[in-house]
């Protein structure tokens, strides 16, 4: 077992890196320096924990880094933070989308202010991932709302006052039901142990015997808050508006690392803390899951722009997820766990690209583009890359995930597995047609003129183009660190639809 | 020795690493060599492996290189396995290469994307080793989608070109609906073997029930349509003829589109249990054969009657898996890449002499200008003719005589099909290189000019292969052939056709009569005319209108439905459901500034007492 200041290391560092940000505001640039410090010590510090990280510690059900401390007893709040299989990588990506957004999507205008909300959201995130409390965790998921708000509403495009409004009302109202589900968990677990202080440990939550209704409207209550934020099908309009009118870094942090915060909860705290329920909505939220993804699909290929068609294709991609998620084997729940990690890094290659192209052209209107491949080609090149990891290419990460999460799910549902399928060949029709109308063809006018990748943007982009190639080829060091943590997960509820 | 294996597969790759991280700093010239020679040390690699397996005790030989993927009862390694069968594909996929590689060296200098070329070409290669030679489905699976991708590529090579970008996504999207049946097929053979090695289905086939092996036959059939270019899947492959011509003849002629029979071949053991299954697969190998070889009759581009009669010669393969004659179907597929590759090959040199020109009735003659490549394909086309002694006589024949044992309907159909194929062969050989030249506008009244060295001397070498290809798998020679030593390879082996003599000379007869029938009709037609609206059927020449159904029936009505969903469905259904709920907050510009903080503010104070109420009243409930 690790010392839990690790963890609480990785949740200070950014706050810390706002604040000299904000004291430094005066400088010229200097607040940029700082995040990107921050931003790299961040990532070096997951990536030793990420090694360090120890997928048998005895007796914790694979937890490592594991501490808590009680705030505020009355409240019932507690500082509580651990690491398992299911939140190491998702520790790794919020790292790297401070980092890589900050590169690749600098905006600079009052940028002191930019970069400490970026940070702040870090912190938030990071908090949100480690969280092994249910309050601890609500309280972070939902102060990640405050800086995405002021992100989407200070930096965003023409119509981003109305995006972070929609936004933030929508995963507000979903979070509600978040919150009567946790409270009524913590008071129920009181009840039933009158002497005990009252908690809201992720443990204890999870001893608390309660009806099978009970345990499915609780089920429900979860499904909607996650699905909000995920996104899940049909929980998902507010998704194209806010990604398209968001800022580079923005669309990044939402697409490649907050939406996961909602598969990452569902699979967490439903899946985990109501196993019993879980047996019982599987076929309909796997339903759902499989309407989103042939549903992405379509709307995809139909999307204007480029920002509205990736929250499409992620729309897909996330829909399998939720399909892995609920799949109910511990291949499949692997397999989503890898592609929250994978999704995440493709995305972050899609909007840099977007956004480099913005740059250059000042729209992101798929009509307005045409033949880069010819005055662009190693940014062509890249953008397949990505494109290929997206549709599944094996040799690239995107593979092995969705691999597993179909393989999984045809294990134990079949049916939904084979009408999922469908989406490996709808990943191939959105995308393909997508790349040729931006870069094949003939390039005219102002597209005959546009620049190819600068050293710096391809700098940024090495990293992701590394992380697809490295996890599509060797992904069992990755697999060996989630792999323990999600079988205990699946067994457990295994061993609860057993005894119902 | 066998620790050679590996270097087969890893050579070309090696060769596309080295291209890619130094290409700016190397020269075409160079970039040609590398490309060329890595692909020729793989074959090298291989002929030394070949010798190998040939001596060695076992002819089964599993080299481990690493653990790719394995959670929880699923294990993927990445693992070779050398048995006669992927030794053969091997040998043949790595000399061809070898020999088109050297050909483009030539055929593509003064391309702007010369560098880019070769990287795609070694990738490919190195992908189709991966596919024919991984030890389990998954493994195979990403050779089988590494060549789609560079097929991609290629196909789309001259990306300024509307038609040729569409050909690239259109080659690969087709591939991806027969992925799906691969998909399917290992998802069905794991949910019920729990192994995903060949060898590991292979010793558990007593786990699949009837069903489930007529349900994994029919997803590995479809998987193969996509692939093989085979009904109904098989219009991607006349567009892809959009790219280069080098590489049409590598990728859409001798190698990649093999792939399909060479996974059933590869899962023979699992097309025994399904005779339902099996005639499938024999009804579309022989329909598509027909079909196809009907459409090559009425092309007026060189290059699309090639594809189609490479479609109609899968076809044939594909038939012949269908009637259990495994051994058959890979002679077909290796003296079909000799043939083939030569016949694509004389026609990139026919079009590089006319400067780039495709269209038949601007051609003829050609035969005193191009004193090479003239008699190679003079050979290229009597083979592929079926006429004795070329090697497309005995393979052809091979595969007729095992139909004819099993199913007398397809045997026919199969006639029918040798005499079409003999006939649009000798239509395309006489438009081009005889009767009145047509030329002179298309090259400013030029002389046509022999093509370089580089590109005459591979078809030399493929003439010679086609003409000897034959005694691979002599009807005589049982212990000495290409089936005896494939054999241990097989599931389930037709019983032989050799039964009697006489009646393998009968079948053999019929054979040249075909041929000869198919030659006669076609010169007689084809030696005063350029076009003619009586033998060149409007319906045969618009492939069956069969791309203009798919429009109407499908592409049309989702592009449709996908309008539907973003207009309506998502617009007012969905979101306006939400926003109704959620209170309008479509309101614009000034209202909404003024408005938002105070709204935030009052959401904000509503969820908790909402949410306040509903816990009081909920815990009340408890107690």
């Amino acid at each position: 077992m690790h010392s839990s200041l690790w963890l609480s290391a990785l949740i200070v560092l950014p706050l810390l890196g706002a604040l000299v940000a904000m004291a430094v505001r005066r400088t010229p640039d200097a607040a940029y320096r700082v995040a990107v410090g921050v931003g790299a010590l961040e990532v070096v510090l997951t990536l030793v924990v990420a090694v360090l990280y120890k997928s048998n510690v005895a007796g914790a059900q694979g937890y490592d880094f594991l501490s808590r401390h009680v705030v505020s007893a009355p409240l019932g709040l507690a500082y509580d933070v651990a690491l398992d299989g299911l939140s190491l990588l998702m520790v790794v990506l919020t790292a790297l989308v401070l980092l890589l957004s900050l590169l690749g999507g600098r905006d600079k205008r009052r940028e002191p202010a930019f970069v400490s909300w970026l940070l702040i959201l870090t912190s938030l995130t990071m908090g949100s991932f480690v969280a092994h409390d249910v309050l601890e965790f609500f309280v972070f998921f939902e102060l990640t709302l405050v800086p995405c708000y002021f992100i989407i509403s200070g930096w965003g495009a023409k119509e981003r006052t109305r995006a972070a409004l929609k936004f933030f009302l929508y995963t507000f109202t979903a979070s509600a039901f978040l919150l009567i589900g946790i409270l009524y968990m913590g008071f129920a677990y009181q009840h039933q142990h009158p002497t005990a202080a009252l908690t809201f440990a992720y443990g204890a939550m999870a001893a608390t015997s309660m009806s099978h209704a009970t345990a499915v409207w609780l089920f429900v209550a979860f499904a909607v808050a996650f699905g909000a934020k995920a996104p899940v099908w049909p929980l998902h309009t507010w998704s194209p508006l806010t990604y398209a009118e968001a800022p580079t870094a923005g669309s990044i942090e939402l697409s490649a690392l907050l939406a996961k915060l909602g598969s990452y909860g569902l699979l967490r705290f439903a899946v985990g803390l109501l196993p019993l329920a879980q047996v019982s909505v599987r076929p309909y939220v796997l339903t759902l899951a499989v309407i989103g993804i042939l549903y992405g699909s379509v709307l995809a290929c139909v999307a204007a722009d480029l920002k509205r068609f990736v929250a499409y294709s992620s729309l897909a991609q996330m829909s399998f997820i939720t399909l892995g998620i609920m799949s109910g084997s511990t291949i499949g729940v692997t397999g989503a766990v890898l592609l929250m990690f994978n999704h995440g890094i493709i995305t972050i290659g899609f909007f840099l690209i977007i956004g480099f192209l913005e740059r250059r052209r000042a729209s992101i209107q798929i009509a307005d583009f045409a033949g880069l491949q010819g005055p662009a080609p190693v940014m062509a090149g890249l953008f397949t890359v990505a494109m290929l990891a997206s549709i599944g290419l094996p040799g690239l990460s995107g593979f092995v995930s969705e691999y597993l999460i179909l393989i999984g799910t045809f294990t134990t549902h079949a049916w939904w597995s084979a009408v999922a399928a469908l989406g490996v060949l709808a990943s191939a029709v959105y995308l393909l047609w997508a790349y040729q109308r931006v870069f094949h063809g003939r390039a005219l006018g102002a597209n005959a003129t546009v620049t190819d990748a600068s050293a710096g943007e391809r700098w940024v982009l090495a990293p992701v183009v590394v992380l697809i190639v490295l996890l599509g080829v060797f992904p069992q060091p990755v697999l060996n660190r989630i792999t323990p943590s999600v079988h205990t997960l699946v067994t457990q509820v295994a061993t609860a639809s057993v005894i119902k | 020795m066998t620790h050679l294996a590996p270097l087969i597969m890893i050579l070309p790759l090696a060769g596309f690493l080295f291209v890619l991280l130094n290409g700016r700093s190397l020269g075409n010239r160079s970039v040609g060599v590398i490309a060329t020679g890595v692909v020729g040390l793989s074959f090298l690699a291989s002929v030394l492996t070949f010798v190998q397996v040939l001596h060695d005790h076992s002819r089964e030989v599993t080299v481990n290189l690493f653990t790719w993927i394995s959670v929880d009862t699923l294990h993927v390694p990445a693992a070779i396995l050398v048995d006669p069968l992927s030794i053969t594909m091997s040998l043949f996929v790595t000399g061809i290469s070898t020999l088109i590689h050297w050909y483009s060296t030539a055929y593509m200098e003064g391309e702007k994307d010369f560098r880019k070329f070769f990287l795609y070409l070694n990738l490919f290669v190195f992908s189709m080793l991966t596919l024919v030679l991984a030890n389990n489905l998954v493994l195979t699976f990403v050779g089988w989608e590494g060549v789609g991708v560079c097929s991609y590529w290629l196909v789309s090579y001259y990306f300024d070109r509307d038609a040729a970008a569409s050909a690239g996504k259109k080659a690969f999207i087709y591939n991806r609906v027969g992925d799906v049946g691969l998909l399917v097929a290992m998802f069905l053979l794991f949910t019920h073997t729990h192994t995903l090695t060949y060898l590991g289905v292979f010793s558990s086939t007593s786990l699949l029930s009837p069903t489930v092996a007529t349900l994994v036959v029919l997803a590995l059939l479809l998987a193969a349509t996509g692939k093989s270019a085979q009904i109904p899947l098989f219009n991607w492959l006349p567009d892809a003829m959009e790219g280069p011509t080098p590489v049409s003849a590598l990728i859409h002629a001798a190698t990649m589109v093999t792939a399909g029979v060479y996974l059933l071949v590869r899962m023979s053991p699992v097309l025994a249990l399904s005779s339902s299954g099996r005639m499938s697969i024999a009804i579309i190998g022989g329909v598509t054969a027909f079909v196809a070889a009907t459409i090559a009759t009425a092309q007026k581009d060189i290059k699309k009657v090639l594809a189609f009669s490479t479609v109609s010669q899968i076809g044939y393969m594909v038939l012949a898996v269908g009637v259990g004659a495994y051994g058959a179907a890979i002679f077909l597929m290796v003296s079909h890449a000799f043939f083939k590759a030569l016949l694509f090959l004389g026609s990139g040199s026919v079009i590089h002499s006319l400067g780039g020109e495709q269209d038949m009735r601007k051609m003829g003659g050609l035969a005193r200008w191009l004193p090479l490549t003239f008699p190679t394909f003079l050979i290229g086309w009597l083979t592929i003719s079926g006429v004795p002694p070329f090697a497309g006589f005995w393979s052809k024949g091979d595969v007729l005589t095992n139909v004819f044992t099993h199913n007398k309907p397809l045997w026919v159909l199969g006639v029918l099909t040798a005499i079409l194929t003999a006939y649009y062969m000798s239509r395309l050989f006489v438009l081009t290189f005889r009767g009145s030249e047509r030329f002179r506008e298309v090259t400013h009244q030029h002389d046509p000019h022999e093509s370089p060295v580089a590109m005459t001397v591979p078809l030399l070498i493929l003439a010679v292969l086609s003409v000897f290809g034959g005694v691979l798998d002599l009807p005589w020679a049982h212990g000495f052939s290409l089936t005896h030593f494939l054999a241990p390879t097989f599931g389930y082996v037709a019983p032989s056709a050799a039964q009697s003599t006489t009646l393998q000379t009968g079948l053999a007869l019929v054979d040249v009569a075909a041929a000869a029938i198919g030659l006669f009709a076609a010169f007689t037609i084809w030696r005063n005319r350029v076009e003619s609206a009586t033998f060149e059927k409007p319906f045969f020449e618009h492939v069956w209108h069969w791309d203009d159904a798919y429009d109407a029936t499908l592409a049309r009505p989702l592009a449709t439905a996908a309008q539907f969903s973003s207009d309506v469905v998502e617009e007012r259904v969905i979101d306006g459901a939400v926003e109704g709920l959620g209170g309008s907050v479509r309101r614009s510009g000034e209202g909404i500034r003024k408005l938002q903080a105070g709204m935030v503010r009052q959401y904000a104070l509503a969820m908790v007492l909402g949410a306040t109420v509903i816990v009081v009243y909920l815990v009340g409930r408890v107690r």
